[in-house]
């Protein structure tokens, strides 16, 4: 340490903001401090003189200002967890724990962090050899087990991180060797075993330390900013004998200069009576603690914590803390913290200036000023904004948040429901062509089906206990999972599940239980799901940095490849994920070039875009992550061996993510691929970061991510949510990134999206939660309305039951139907929505623009004429014409939006298909239409009458949209309400009187007449309406009424008059002949099948009358009048038959009764008839059947 | 018509008793006059063809077909104008329209000295005039009418009722025809929602959806559309046990008629 024998840090950790005040007397701004601190280059021209000579220790400041907050606050902080960068003192000076370490001791056992935001100083540790001087070796350095990474020669910066995986083992970690690594790799928060609750249930201490520059370098970028290290142990007990020098070493060289070494040494110290001193009145167990009201009045060294909110708001402003979330959190933590309110007065006299609540509570204020909070969500806006602790400490600040609350319409849901879905059956890849055999198209059919009944007993038992995934896995390993193709449904399924919030996030059982929905009704769903997630939100405070873990269904997938185990499944899957992933990451998302009128609409489309691009990404990298890594995957570190062997051998990425990092930063699309390939790195085994590859990637990572671009309070390169999204995610990546990104300067990222892809971003609106809850106060809140503020609608829009019903019905609708026809929809709805605005402009907006030209004209000529009001005049006239834009808009896309599907789609596409995507498409294209001008329209209007009135030119006028479209419907005859009854039921009911007919039946059973005849109508009526009939179905039908007209005839059939019809003899007798008759007309007019007529005639169906008793020959002979008059039978054909009947062998009588029945239909029909009778004779009764008769 | 499994237990454990006639149908709706004829024919109609299975084999035998064939000469020998077959049919406790078929076709055996063609009796069991033999033709036709759980009338009144559906649908030979490995009956191109609940395809099942059958279906067919359609909507004309009916939220909705409360894709805003 050069000039200054104090360094600054030193100065802040030994004096507290004491030293910071005396600063000021420098004439030492803290904007210039800031300058100070973020300088990576040589700035010194720009910085003060004071703080030039003091560069050396600029990258020690931040660490130590973020550690002097955390030490300060551990007392007090009992709120949530804690958040890193908070530790007792170095390990090697003997094991103490902080208070919070010491409450959270019991759950976790481990003491190890999740992330060492800083690099714990490994010259602290009595091991350490003397350190080197002179430049660091090149990337051959081995041993880091600090895992430092050392810049692998290139002269760039080295790049730091901490994150990567560990298992759960509480034993000692043992690396046999320890190659270079960054990755904490035993750290079991940060990454536990696979499966394991993601939630946060210990919490570890946190510390921050400071690196040392090498002094050597006074002007050069830093060689390290912040490394990790687990700091269970001394760093020497990690490495086995033999290998930890060397290994230890390494790390040193260039790193630490001992003098630092030393000096960091004494702070240590210091801190460490500092704490003993606290922990004195720090012992209260915090929980029981009641919530202490917050009083402005007894803040404590205002001036103190003002410079330090200041300093510590320019840190995290100008993004030079490592996640900037972890410090929102921690000062939401500050603010919602619940110690004691006792002043102390002891511990004022020891600098102490976080000692009360009132100072925490002033100082989150303090910062939460400073604060880009305006766009969080709106939940937690209105959280804030409902704080009373704000309220009270600050009205000002209450008032942005009520204001940025009103404002914002950032509405985040942090719960979300995901459910089972298939993956619709496309002929196009699913049907046999696509496969080689029969075989193999079987065994296709049957893993379909086998995985979906995997799914949904995974979904019933999931949860349970003692339900094994393996043992119902294993059935599939049996389906030969071996088949190319079944990745395919596979990841769809995934995609289609799994893409929701949290990646496929609530759990399976977070979706609201229908009957409880049923009970509400839908129109209070949202509320349903807002209550909901009040109940359950705050009870899990997880804190923002979770593991990784996969979540909801997607633990089905995951479950799914290992219990599968097939190498050839995953191989296939790797393959195709990859390929999908390349796809999508090299879509073009933002193709437009911003017109004026409809910049907002596209911006919508690309934002629904991108957000459904990115969660599939970062799903699709997480499974591919997963399964890369999943051979290497194993609970121990790797013994030196192995890690020598897989870092010569494993050197081919499945998928090049260094290149498209790469391509993805110089093509300013980062925003896209970074949080992929996050997803994709959470994954990796102990080996992958020592592999040279995914070194590079590592190191690219926050290398790249240097720079001012992403610093929040400027909003120029890129747009702030874009930065915020990739600060999140490499914050949660790494915990350790300095600064960020450059990216897009499209804003791509909304709230929800980032919402979605950060879940832990929630834990700050939960943390804000739990205090209402936990306070117990009034805790009304000021805006208290629950239901949504729903933007005005076009039209009256129906019930959001049914809304919601016609969403999920359109949603089902291009389910089965080929991708591409969604699509087609899409872009239809699309570019009709934006032509449709264009088309306004040119036609309404013009003639208007028209009109007002032509009234201005008139009123300019006036004297005195104030051109502004006449303008507004002038525009207000036009406003309520300009309503008509919504008619025009809506005709103009009902009239285009079906021409264009219908020239898009497939010729083959049927009508029913083709009308319901050509409704889609026009109900989209009108949503965005009209959406946009509804809310655009008189902002346009007014700047084109503008610039008209100025320069007064003509625009020509506007060619009328006009209607036309028509449905043509067809049905079976005109007017059927396919009322009739059931053929179904009518055959059934025939059969009932055949079965007595035919008997064997019961003492006095006997069909009704009236009943009968009833039956023949509605016979008629099923007949005459074709909706249900088919051909078969009707012979059938036809088959049945020729038996029972050869039973009427027959007499077959026990007729029973009711008793109040009339019994005239006359009529009785003509009884069975109405049946007849109506059967007949049936016969002729209503059936469409032909009748087997013939049957009447034929040996089986006339011996009924053969065994009849008394059989009716007149209506036998009337029967066959009728056939010839309807026209069903020829008279020869008759007469043939007849005369073939003879032949058969019948009783003798019978016989002679045939014949006289047949002389009689001869006689009849005489001249017609080949057999030779009397012509033209009236028509008589048949004397056997009049003697049959009585 | 939804039955809980009690009442279902109830009909089933009176209908072990009984042979499949119209009597005993008379007998069934007596007992249980709440239930719907259909309903109660179509269980019956169920529980006979379980019974039928277990006893099939029994009545296929050399044996047995034998038997059956010289008492049924015998019968006709006597009287042939008595039910000879139907009573035969229930006094071994068969179905009269099958046991029709093995003496039909014992029949042509001796008459043709071969074994005839399924489809020559299947035909000939449609339209018995078509039988050589008149008294058999009686026989037969007497069988068929009488039976109330099988033969061709039975199958026709099946058909009809799978037949009765909407025009919205592509039906199951269409979709056979574009390579669909598992069909249901009708698929919605454009799907609709059925008491809030959205349908992709429906099957139409004439027949009573009892346990042992439901799950059979939900394995066989239901969960394979499920699969590969996504939800769907499965009618048990003749009624079901309600307790079945237990799978909606996940996608398959049972009803015992074709529904009314009809929700159809249709945009407020394209109406306009």
């Amino acid at each position: 340490m050069s000039c200054h024998s104090t360094p600054l840090w030193k100065q802040v950790v030994l004096s507290g903001t004491e030293k910071l005040q005396s600063w000021v007397d420098f004439n030492i701004t803290i904007s210039c401090i800031i300058l100070w601190i973020s300088c990576f280059e040589s700035l010194e021209n720009h910085v003060h003189e004071k703080l030039v000579s003091l560069s050396l220790l600029q990258k020690d400041f931040v660490p130590f200002l973020l550690n002097f907050l955390r030490e300060q606050t551990s007392q007090i902080l009992t709120n949530g967890p804690s958040t890193p960068a908070k530790t007792p003192n170095s390990k090697a000076h003997g094991n103490q724990r902080t208070g919070s370490e010491k409450r959270a001791g019991h759950t976790s056992g481990s003491s190890s962090s999740r992330v060492q935001l800083f690099s714990e100083r490994t010259s602290v540790t009595p091991s350490a050899p003397p350190p080197r001087r002179g430049r660091r070796r090149g990337g051959s350095s081995v041993g880091a087990a600090g895992r430092h990474l050392e810049e692998d020669g290139k002269g760039e910066s080295p790049a730091s991180w901490s994150a990567g995986r560990r298992k759960r083992s509480e034993v000692p970690l043992v690396p046999a060797a320890s190659p270079p690594s960054q990755l904490n790799l035993n750290n079991l928060e940060e990454f536990p075993p696979m499966g394991a609750a993601s939630g946060w249930t210990n919490k570890p201490s946190r510390r921050i330390n400071p690196t040392p520059v090498s002094a050597e370098r006074p002007l050069s970028k830093p060689k390290m900013c912040f490394t990790s290290t687990p700091v269970s142990q001394a760093p020497a007990a990690r490495f086995p004998s033999g290998t930890s020098l060397e290994a230890f070493t390494a790390i040193q060289e260039g790193n630490i200069a001992s003098v630092v070494g030393s000096s960091l040494q004494e702070e240590r110290e210091m801190l460490k009576k500092e704490r003993y001193h606290l922990r004195g009145c720090a012992s209260l167990p915090a929980e029981s603690l009641p919530v202490t009201c917050a009083n402005p009045a007894k803040v404590s060294c205002k001036k103190q914590l003002e410079c330090l909110a200041q300093l510590y708001s320019s840190c995290i402003a100008e993004n030079l803390v490592p996640n900037i979330f972890l410090e929102l959190f921690f000062v939401l933590q500050l603010l919602t913290s619940k110690g004691s309110s006792a002043e102390d007065e002891e511990n004022a006299s020891r600098k102490q200036h976080f000692r009360n609540v009132h100072n925490c509570v002033y100082f989150a204020v303090q910062v939460l000023d400073y604060q880009i909070i305006s766009r969080l969500e709106k939940g937690t806006l209105k959280l804030l904004a409902e704080n009373e602790r704000i309220a009270s400490f600050s009205p000002t600040l209450h008032e942005r948040l009520r204001q940025a609350y009103e404002s914002s319409t950032a509405k985040v849901s942090l719960l979300l429901p995901c459910s089972v879905q298939s993956v619709s059956f496309q002929p196009e890849t699913d049907n046999r062509s696509n496969f080689p055999t029969d075989r193999a198209f079987h065994i296709f059919k049957k893993q379909r089906d086998i995985f979906y009944e995997l799914l949904r007993e995974w979904e019933d038992n999931h949860e349970k206990t003692g339900w094994d995934f393996e043992r119902s896995g294993s059935r599939i390993v049996g389906a030969e999972l071996s088949r190319f193709a079944f990745t395919a449904p596979y990841s769809s399924c995934l995609l289609k599940m799994c893409k929701g919030p949290i990646g496929g996030g609530t759990s399976w059982g977070d979706t609201p239980d229908q009957d409880v929905l049923n009970m509400l009704g839908p129109d209070n769903l949202s509320r349903l799901k807002r209550l909901q997630e009040r109940f359950v939100v705050p009870q899990s405070i997880g804190g923002p940095c979770p593991p990784p873990s996969f979540t909801g269904c997607q633990q089905f997938f995951r479950d799914f490849i290992l219990s599968a185990g097939s190498y050839q499944f995953n191989q296939h899957l790797v393959d195709s994920l990859c390929l999908k992933i390349l796809e999508l990451d090299g879509l073009t998302l933002i193709e437009h070039v911003h017109s004026d009128g409809e910049a907002d609409m596209d911006e919508q489309d690309e934002k629904k875009r991108f957000t459904v691009v990115l969660l599939s990404l970062r799903l699709l990298a997480k499974f591919l992550g997963f399964l890369v890594f999943l051979p290497y995957r194993s609970m121990e570190q790797p013994t030196r061996d192995l890690l020598e062997s897989a870092v010569a051998l494993r050197n081919k990425p499945a998928l090049d993510v260094l290149k498209l990092l790469r391509q993805s930063i110089r093509d300013r699309r980062a925003v896209l691929t970074i949080p992929w390939i996050v997803e994709f790195l959470s994954l990796v085994d102990h080996i992958a970061p020592f592999l040279d590859y995914y070194r590079k990637v590592f190191y690219t990572l926050p290398h790249l991510l240097r720079g001012r671009l992403m610093v929040l309070s400027e909003e120029k390169e890129m747009s702030f949510l874009n930065k915020l999204l990739i600060l999140a995610v490499l914050g949660w990546l790494f915990q350790v990134s300095v600064s960020c990104v450059s990216e897009d300067s499209v804003p791509l990222v909304d709230q929800q999206l980032l919402y979605t892809c950060c879940p832990y971003l929630g834990e700050l609106r939960k943390l804000l939660a739990s205090f209402v809850a936990g306070s117990g106060t009034k805790n009304g809140g000021f805006i208290r309305k629950i239901t949504p503020t729903a933007a005005e609608s076009l039209a009256p829009k129906p019930s959001a039951t049914q809304r919601k019903l016609q969403a999920e019905l359109e949603q089902a609708f291009f389910h089965n139907q080929p991708p591409s026809l969604r699509r087609t929809v899409e872009f239809v709805a699309e570019r009709v929505g934006s032509n449709c605005v264009k088309h306004i402009k040119a036609t309404l907006v013009a003639e208007l623009v028209q009109r007002a030209e032509v009234m201005l004209q008139d009123r300019v000529k006036e004297v005195d004429a104030n051109h502004d009001k006449l303008l507004e005049e002038a525009c207000a006239q036009l406003y309520e014409e300009g309503a008509q834009a919504l008619i025009r808009g809506r005709e103009f896309c009902k009239k285009k939006g079906p021409e264009a599907v219908r020239v898009l789609l497939p010729e083959e596409t049927s009508a029913a298909v083709l009308n319901s995507a050509e409704d889609i498409a026009v109900e989209l294209a009108t949503e965005k239409a009209c959406g946009w001008l509804s809310a655009n329209i008189a902002a346009l209007i007014k700047r084109e009458v503008k610039a008209t009135f100025n320069r007064m030119l003509k625009v020509p006028g506007p060619p009328q949209p006009s209607e036309d479209a028509q449905e043509l419907r067809r049905a079976c005859p005109p007017g059927c309400q396919h009322r009739a009854p059931l053929p179904s039921q009518v055959i059934n009911e025939i059969k009932d009187v055949l079965c007595v007919a035919v008997g064997p039946r019961d003492e006095g059973e006997v069909i009704d007449y009236d009943w009968l005849e009833s039956l023949l109508g509605r016979l008629r009526q099923t007949l005459r309406c074709r909706k249900f009939m088919c051909p078969t179905s009707e012979q059938q039908l036809a088959k049945c009424t020729v038996e029972l007209a050869s039973l009427l005839v027959s007499g077959g059939v026990p007729l029973r008059r009711s008793p109040a019809s009339p019994g005239r003899s006359a009529e009785r007798r003509r009884a069975p002949g109405g049946l007849v008759a109506r059967l007949l007309s049936l016969w002729k007019e209503d059936f469409g099948a032909p009748v087997p007529v013939r049957l009447l005639l034929s040996g089986r169906n006339v011996a009924y009358a053969a065994r009849a008793q008394r059989p009716q020959w007149d209506l036998f002979l009337f029967m066959l009048r009728g056939l010839v008059e309807h026209d069903l039978m020829g008279i020869n054909e008759i007469v043939n038959c007849l005369h073939n009947l003879k032949e058969l062998p019948w009783p003798s009588d019978f016989l002679k009764e045939l014949e006289g029945l047949s002389g009689a239909f001869v006689s009849e029909h005489g001249a017609a008839a080949a057999p030779p009778a009397a012509r033209s004779e009236p028509p008589r009764p048949v004397p056997g059947a009049l003697a049959a008769q009585s | 018509m939804k039955l809980s499994k009690a009442q279902y237990d109830e009909i089933a454990q009176f209908l072990a008793q009984v042979q499949p006639t119209r009597q005993s149908l008379r007998q069934l709706k007596d007992k249980f006059p709440s239930q719907s004829q259909s309903t109660l024919l179509s269980i019956f109609s169920q529980e006979y063809q379980k019974q039928v299975k277990r006893t099939h084999a029994k009545h296929h035998t050399a044996e047995a077909v034998e038997t059956y064939y010289q008492r049924y000469l015998n019968g006709v020998m006597k009287n042939a104008a008595a039910p000879v077959l139907l009573e035969l049919a229930n006094e071994v406790d068969f179905a009269p329209s099958l046991m029709a078929r093995i003496v039909l076709e014992r029949f042509l055996q001796e008459q043709e000295h071969a074994v005839p063609s399924k489809t020559l009796i299947n035909s000939m069991l449609r339209d018995p005039s078509q039988i050589p033999d008149g008294v058999l033709a009686n026989q037969v036709y007497q069988c068929t009418v009488n039976d109330c759980c099988y033969g061709p009338l039975v199958d026709c009144i099946k058909h009809f009722i799978n037949n009765s559906s909407c025009s919205l649908c592509i039906a199951e030979d269409q979709l056979r025809a574009k390579g669909y490995d598992k069909t249901p009956d009708f698929i919605l191109e454009v799907p609709v929602a059925v008491e809030g609940h959205i349908i992709h395809w429906i099957e139409s099942k004439a027949s009573f959806g009892d346990e042992s059958s439901h799950q059979a279906y939900l394995q066989d067919q239901f969960w394979s559309y499920w699969n590969r359609f996504g939800p769907g909507l499965v009618i048990y004309w003749y009624g079901f046990i309600e307790e079945l009916d237990c799978h909606r939220e996940r996608g398959i909705l049972l009803k015992d008629c074709f529904p009314t409360d009809i929700v159809t894709l249709r945009h407020s805003m394209a109406q306009h």
